[in-house]
């Protein structure tokens, strides 16, 4: 009898033990010391979009610094679209491979967070757990708890914010629009002197988000999930300008340029002379390229361009988790931080806010120029969030159906 | 004896990958995939791709581009290689081919829409001078509605492709024997070599001739630069599909990757009833006797049209090549105020482990797709048998959409617990290798002279040592030319690498094509200009071997 009860013993412990570390014992993120230790000599493949030769520049500094502090090797994996990683991660899944996945971490936006989320996609909670996220003020900064409005719980890391800006040539024309009506009116004036990214691109989404938000009065409705029977009357509006707008668009609005690159370019070749990005340096930073004359400036309409985080994602299965938290964690040490928002880095703006840092570590940010054709912070004006994805959808969607030759 | 196996071995390689690859876009088109909550049959994908605004004008434009592009460059070819008599003119354009078959497919593409676009090369040196522009005209020339522009970006690539396969199999034709027969009967040459070459050249290239109709139809990266996008073709939708962070679109991508299946099927089918309607009413054209009609129109515009796609593709490539060290360049100036080497100092010191990887790669593959192909040959030669139905087979990676091909791929190697590593990329780009290499190279090896081998087995000479000391040699150039248009496209794989390697081996193109999604026309121009390097010693390579081995063989050099 003894032995038996024994025995009862040992299974009971083992039952609890194996509750306590689920399945190929993923880290634990709260244990921060265990978690340093896991990641020692782990490699880390980073999905990251590589567009641009700036930030794989930044990538490859982090990469250094991670090897010299953690002793973790970061690896670069240049992407042309997101999605790409996310395939991997899908097929991966498909194919029951649950524990060794080949996407480590993932540079993601808000739309692909909720696809990702909604399909269970994602480790996680982890996030709120790095030593370096209360430097966000996640409690008084919604941005960083709402991803296009979608709960972060955890599932992802806050990297970059930004913001939506146009940019014009001071050469070309001297007084730019204040808003979207302006825009109309400047466009009827200046014929095929402006356009947009083609929807769905995200830029182009984004362009037709913020029509919609500065043309209605009450945007509440558009932060919650998307009722098909308010969509006609809420988004009238939109479809009148957009209607009014197209036909004095660069090539008639027979074309539109695929994405904010191709936006560049034309800016770049005096076709247009006013575009927009969703980056507040993207015109700096062009200009340092030789892409941009150095007489384009950025401007922002009066009531508030939208803005968003891009954040760090850990998929499901990835097989180093522990070192791709801790250099998630990295990338948000105010030194990281700074680094990235040099203009002659990267220029990309912080999400860390500046009442949790140190006087010397918010120093490392106030001795940054941020190059001649961005907007100190100060001159962004209000952020608008992003709508619930279900109403950028919807509104992609229509506007295929209205716009694209049947 | 083992050679017997290699027709099994050959599509044994292919099966198992294409069978998941298929099935992995068979099934999520009629609703399954479990991953993404799909558990059950219906037909819920086809009807929201029937819905798609504008699915039919985009199937149209894949269709229409596809066989309007394989038609004008064919004629192109052949007009051209009707006219030639080796004048200094034809020798300058022949040795042209390499270099331009090396230049990737996009960056011919970012070149042609540089050169043509109303703010573009051509109107920055005839402006404000000759138009009195000061700023770019507003016409839509590049992406207009109709594919032109798409289509003449293809044509610039595929004219160098069918005139290198050509000129791969003309020598064994013996062309010059024919157009003096021809000759002393009276003929005009170029009227003769129409008569008498053409005919029998052209089912030596007829699988090449498929191929392009193939890529024709369903190609991706040219036309998301060149082509219309309201809407773009079906191919550059399914793309988008597949990449919308909406994942449940994936569903109508799959369906929408089986309709690109049927179009290209379709183009194909109506490409093939177009050559019965020729063969019927060519066949009185080949034989009314006329002599000398046209002779001189079709001289004219074979040099005409080559030397007009030569130009264009060179000037695309100038283009580039002054973006790739231009400051900045404010329309009209002809030419960048400042220039500097600051974009090719910024990626050449990364550029070394990709460019050795893009190279073990395609040496690889290269090889193991030309053993394979050549002992299925070989055996087919040495039993004189008919080539198998099953060889269709190999064609299917080239018709359907590689994104969702490479999906099931992709599950089929994670199924089966093999981690993405280099030879998984090598096995992965012998999917797309094996069918050009076969392609390139079947027809040439089925229509060598029988006789040479009879003639050396009743000299005594074992079959193996006839096909070391005959075959081969005899073979030498169509085989280098099959190897480089192989290593060519091994070097263009992008998404095979990236999603079978899983971002482990960078390569050239990897890096290009993630570049190029950041759209600096500067660093594009740096890194087309290095990913066409490799492809370019191939070619060349191919086109000098046979010279320096066969000096004092002059019918034996292959690609006059």
């Amino acid at each position: 009898m003894p032995n038996n009860r024994d025995s009862l013993g040992i299974t009971m412990a083992l039952t609890m033990l194996a509750i306590a570390f689920p399945a190929a014992a993923d880290p634990v993120p709260s244990n921060w010391e265990s978690v340093l230790e896991e990641a020692e000599g782990q490699t880390v493949y980073w999905n990251a979009w590589a567009g641009e030769e700036r930030i794989n520049a930044y990538i490859e500094w982090t990469a250094r610094q991670v090897d010299e502090r953690y002793g973790i090797e970061l690896v670069h994996v240049k992407l042309g679209d997101t999605s790409e990683a996310v395939s991997r991660v899908l097929a991966e899944k498909q194919a029951g491979n649950d524990d060794a996945g080949s996407v480590d971490m993932i540079w993601i936006n808000g739309e692909n967070f909720a696809a990702m989320k909604a399909n269970d996609l994602l480790f996680g909670p982890w996030a709120d757990s790095l030593p370096n996220y209360p430097l966000t003020d996640p409690d008084n900064t919604p941005a960083v708890r709402y991803d296009w409005t979608i709960p972060v719980d955890g599932l992802e890391s806050p990297w970059s914010s930004s913001q939506v800006v146009f940019y014009y040539d001071t050469a070309l024309i001297e007084e730019h629009p204040n808003n979207m009506n302006e825009l109309l009116a400047w466009v009827e004036q200046n014929p095929s002197e402006f356009t947009y990214p083609q929807v769905p691109n995200f830029l182009g989404n984004a362009f037709i988000t913020q029509a919609l938000l500065e043309l209605v009065d009450d945007t509440s409705i558009f932060y919650e999930p998307m009722q098909a029977d308010d969509f006609d009357e809420a988004t009238a509006p939109l479809w009148m300008f957009l209607d009014e707008l197209h036909p004095h668009l660069w090539r008639s609005g027979r074309a539109f340029p695929s994405n904010s690159a191709d936006l560049r370019s034309l800016m770049g070749d005096s076709e247009i002379s006013i575009a927009l990005s969703f980056s507040t340096t993207e015109a700096s930073g062009a200009i340092a390229n030789f892409e941009l004359p150095d007489t384009v400036r950025s401007y922002v309409h009066d009531s508030g361009m939208i803005g968003n985080m891009s954040f760090m994602a850990i998929p499901y299965n990835a097989e180093h988790k522990a070192a791709a938290m801790v250099v998630a964690n990295y990338l948000l040490s105010p030194e990281a931080q700074a680094e990235k928002q040099d203009p002659e880095v990267w220029g990309s703006n912080t999400v860390l806010a500046m009442e949790t840092l140190s006087s010397e570590q918010r120093a490392l940010f106030d001795d940054i120029d941020l190059g001649i054709a961005t907007l100190p912070p100060s001159e962004l004006g209000e952020v608008l969030g992003q709508p619930h994805p279900s109403w950028v959808d919807a509104i992609a969607e229509k506007w295929q159906e209205r716009y694209v030759n049947h | 004896m083992l050679l017997r196996l290699a027709p099994w071995v050959l599509t044994g390689v292919l099966v198992l990958p294409l069978g998941a690859g298929l099935a992995m876009v068979m099934l999520p088109a009629f609703g399954y995939l479990p991953a993404l909550g799909g558990e059950t049959f219906h037909l819920g994908a086809w009807r929201a791709l029937w819905e798609r605004p504008g699915l039919s004008r985009s199937v149209l434009l894949s269709f229409s581009t596809g066989l309007t592009t394989t038609f004008i460059s064919l004629v192109c070819v052949v007009l051209f290689l009707a006219a030639v008599r080796g004048s200094w003119l034809d020798r300058a354009l022949h040795r042209m081919v390499s270099p331009l078959l090396a230049i990737p497919h996009a960056a011919v593409a970012f070149g042609l829409a540089f050169l043509i676009a109303p703010s573009g090369l051509l109107v920055r040196w005839a402006s404000p001078g000759l138009t009195g522009w000061e700023r770019p005209p507003d016409l839509l020339i590049v992406q207009d509605p109709w594919g032109l522009s798409l289509m003449a970006g293809l044509i610039l690539k595929e004219v160098p492709f069918l005139l290198l396969m050509s000129l791969a199999v003309l020598p064994q034709l013996a062309p010059e024997q024919r157009v003096n027969m021809a000759r002393s009967l009276g003929y005009h040459p170029t009227i003769g070599w129409l008569k008498s070459v053409f005919p029998v050249l052209y089912p030596l290239i007829r699988l090449p001739i498929y191929a392009v109709i193939a890529y024709a139809t369903s190609v991706v990266d040219m036309a998301i630069i060149l082509g219309p996008t309201l809407p773009p073709t079906l191919s550059v939708s399914i793309l988008q599909w597949f990449n919308d962070p909406n994942l449940d679109r994936r569903f109508m991508a799959s369906a929408g990757a089986l309709l690109q299946l049927g179009v290209t099927l379709a183009a194909l089918a109506t490409w093939w009833l177009g050559e019965q309607i020729v063969k019927r009413l060519g066949q009185h054209w080949l034989v009314n006797g006329s002599r000398r009609r046209g002779a001189f129109a079709v001289a004219f515009s074979g040099r005409f049209l080559l030397g007009l796609t030569t130009l264009t593709a060179l000037a695309a490539m100038v283009g580039l090549a002054i973006f790739s060290l231009a400051g900045f360049w404010r329309f009209p100036d002809a030419l960048p105020v400042t220039m500097t080497f600051n974009h090719w100092q910024r990626v050449l010191p990364s550029a070394t482990t990709p460019l050795v990887n893009t190279l073990v790669v395609g040496v690889t593959a290269t090889l193991i797709a030309a053993v394979l192909v050549i002992a299925c040959l070989e055996n087919e030669a040495r039993h004189q048998l008919t080539p198998k139905r099953a060889m269709w087979l190999l064609y299917l990676p080239l018709l359907v959409p590689q994104v969702a091909f490479l999906f099931g791929l992709v599950v089929a190697a994670e199924s089966l617990g093999i981690r993405p590593q280099r030879s998984l990329v090598v096995a992965g780009h012998l999917l797309f290798v094996v069918p050009y290499l076969y392609l390139s190279l079947s027809e040439a090896y089925r229509r060598l002279d029988p006789r040479w081998a009879q003639l050396a087995h009743s000299l005594g000479a074992s079959r193996w040592h006839t096909f070391w000391r005959i075959r081969l040699p005899l073979l030498l150039a169509p085989l280098l030319t099959a190897c480089a248009v192989s290593l060519a496209v091994s070097i263009g794989q992008y998404l095979p690498t990236l999603l079978l390697g899983g971002g482990r081996v960078a390569t050239i193109t990897t890096e290009a094509v993630a570049m190029a999604s950041g759209g600096n026309r500067r660093l594009i121009g740096v890194l087309a200009l290095l990913q066409a390097l490799l492809p370019f010693i191939g070619f060349a390579l191919a086109l000098l071997l046979p010279r320096l081995i066969w000096a004092k063989r002059a019918a034996m050099r292959g690609a006059a």
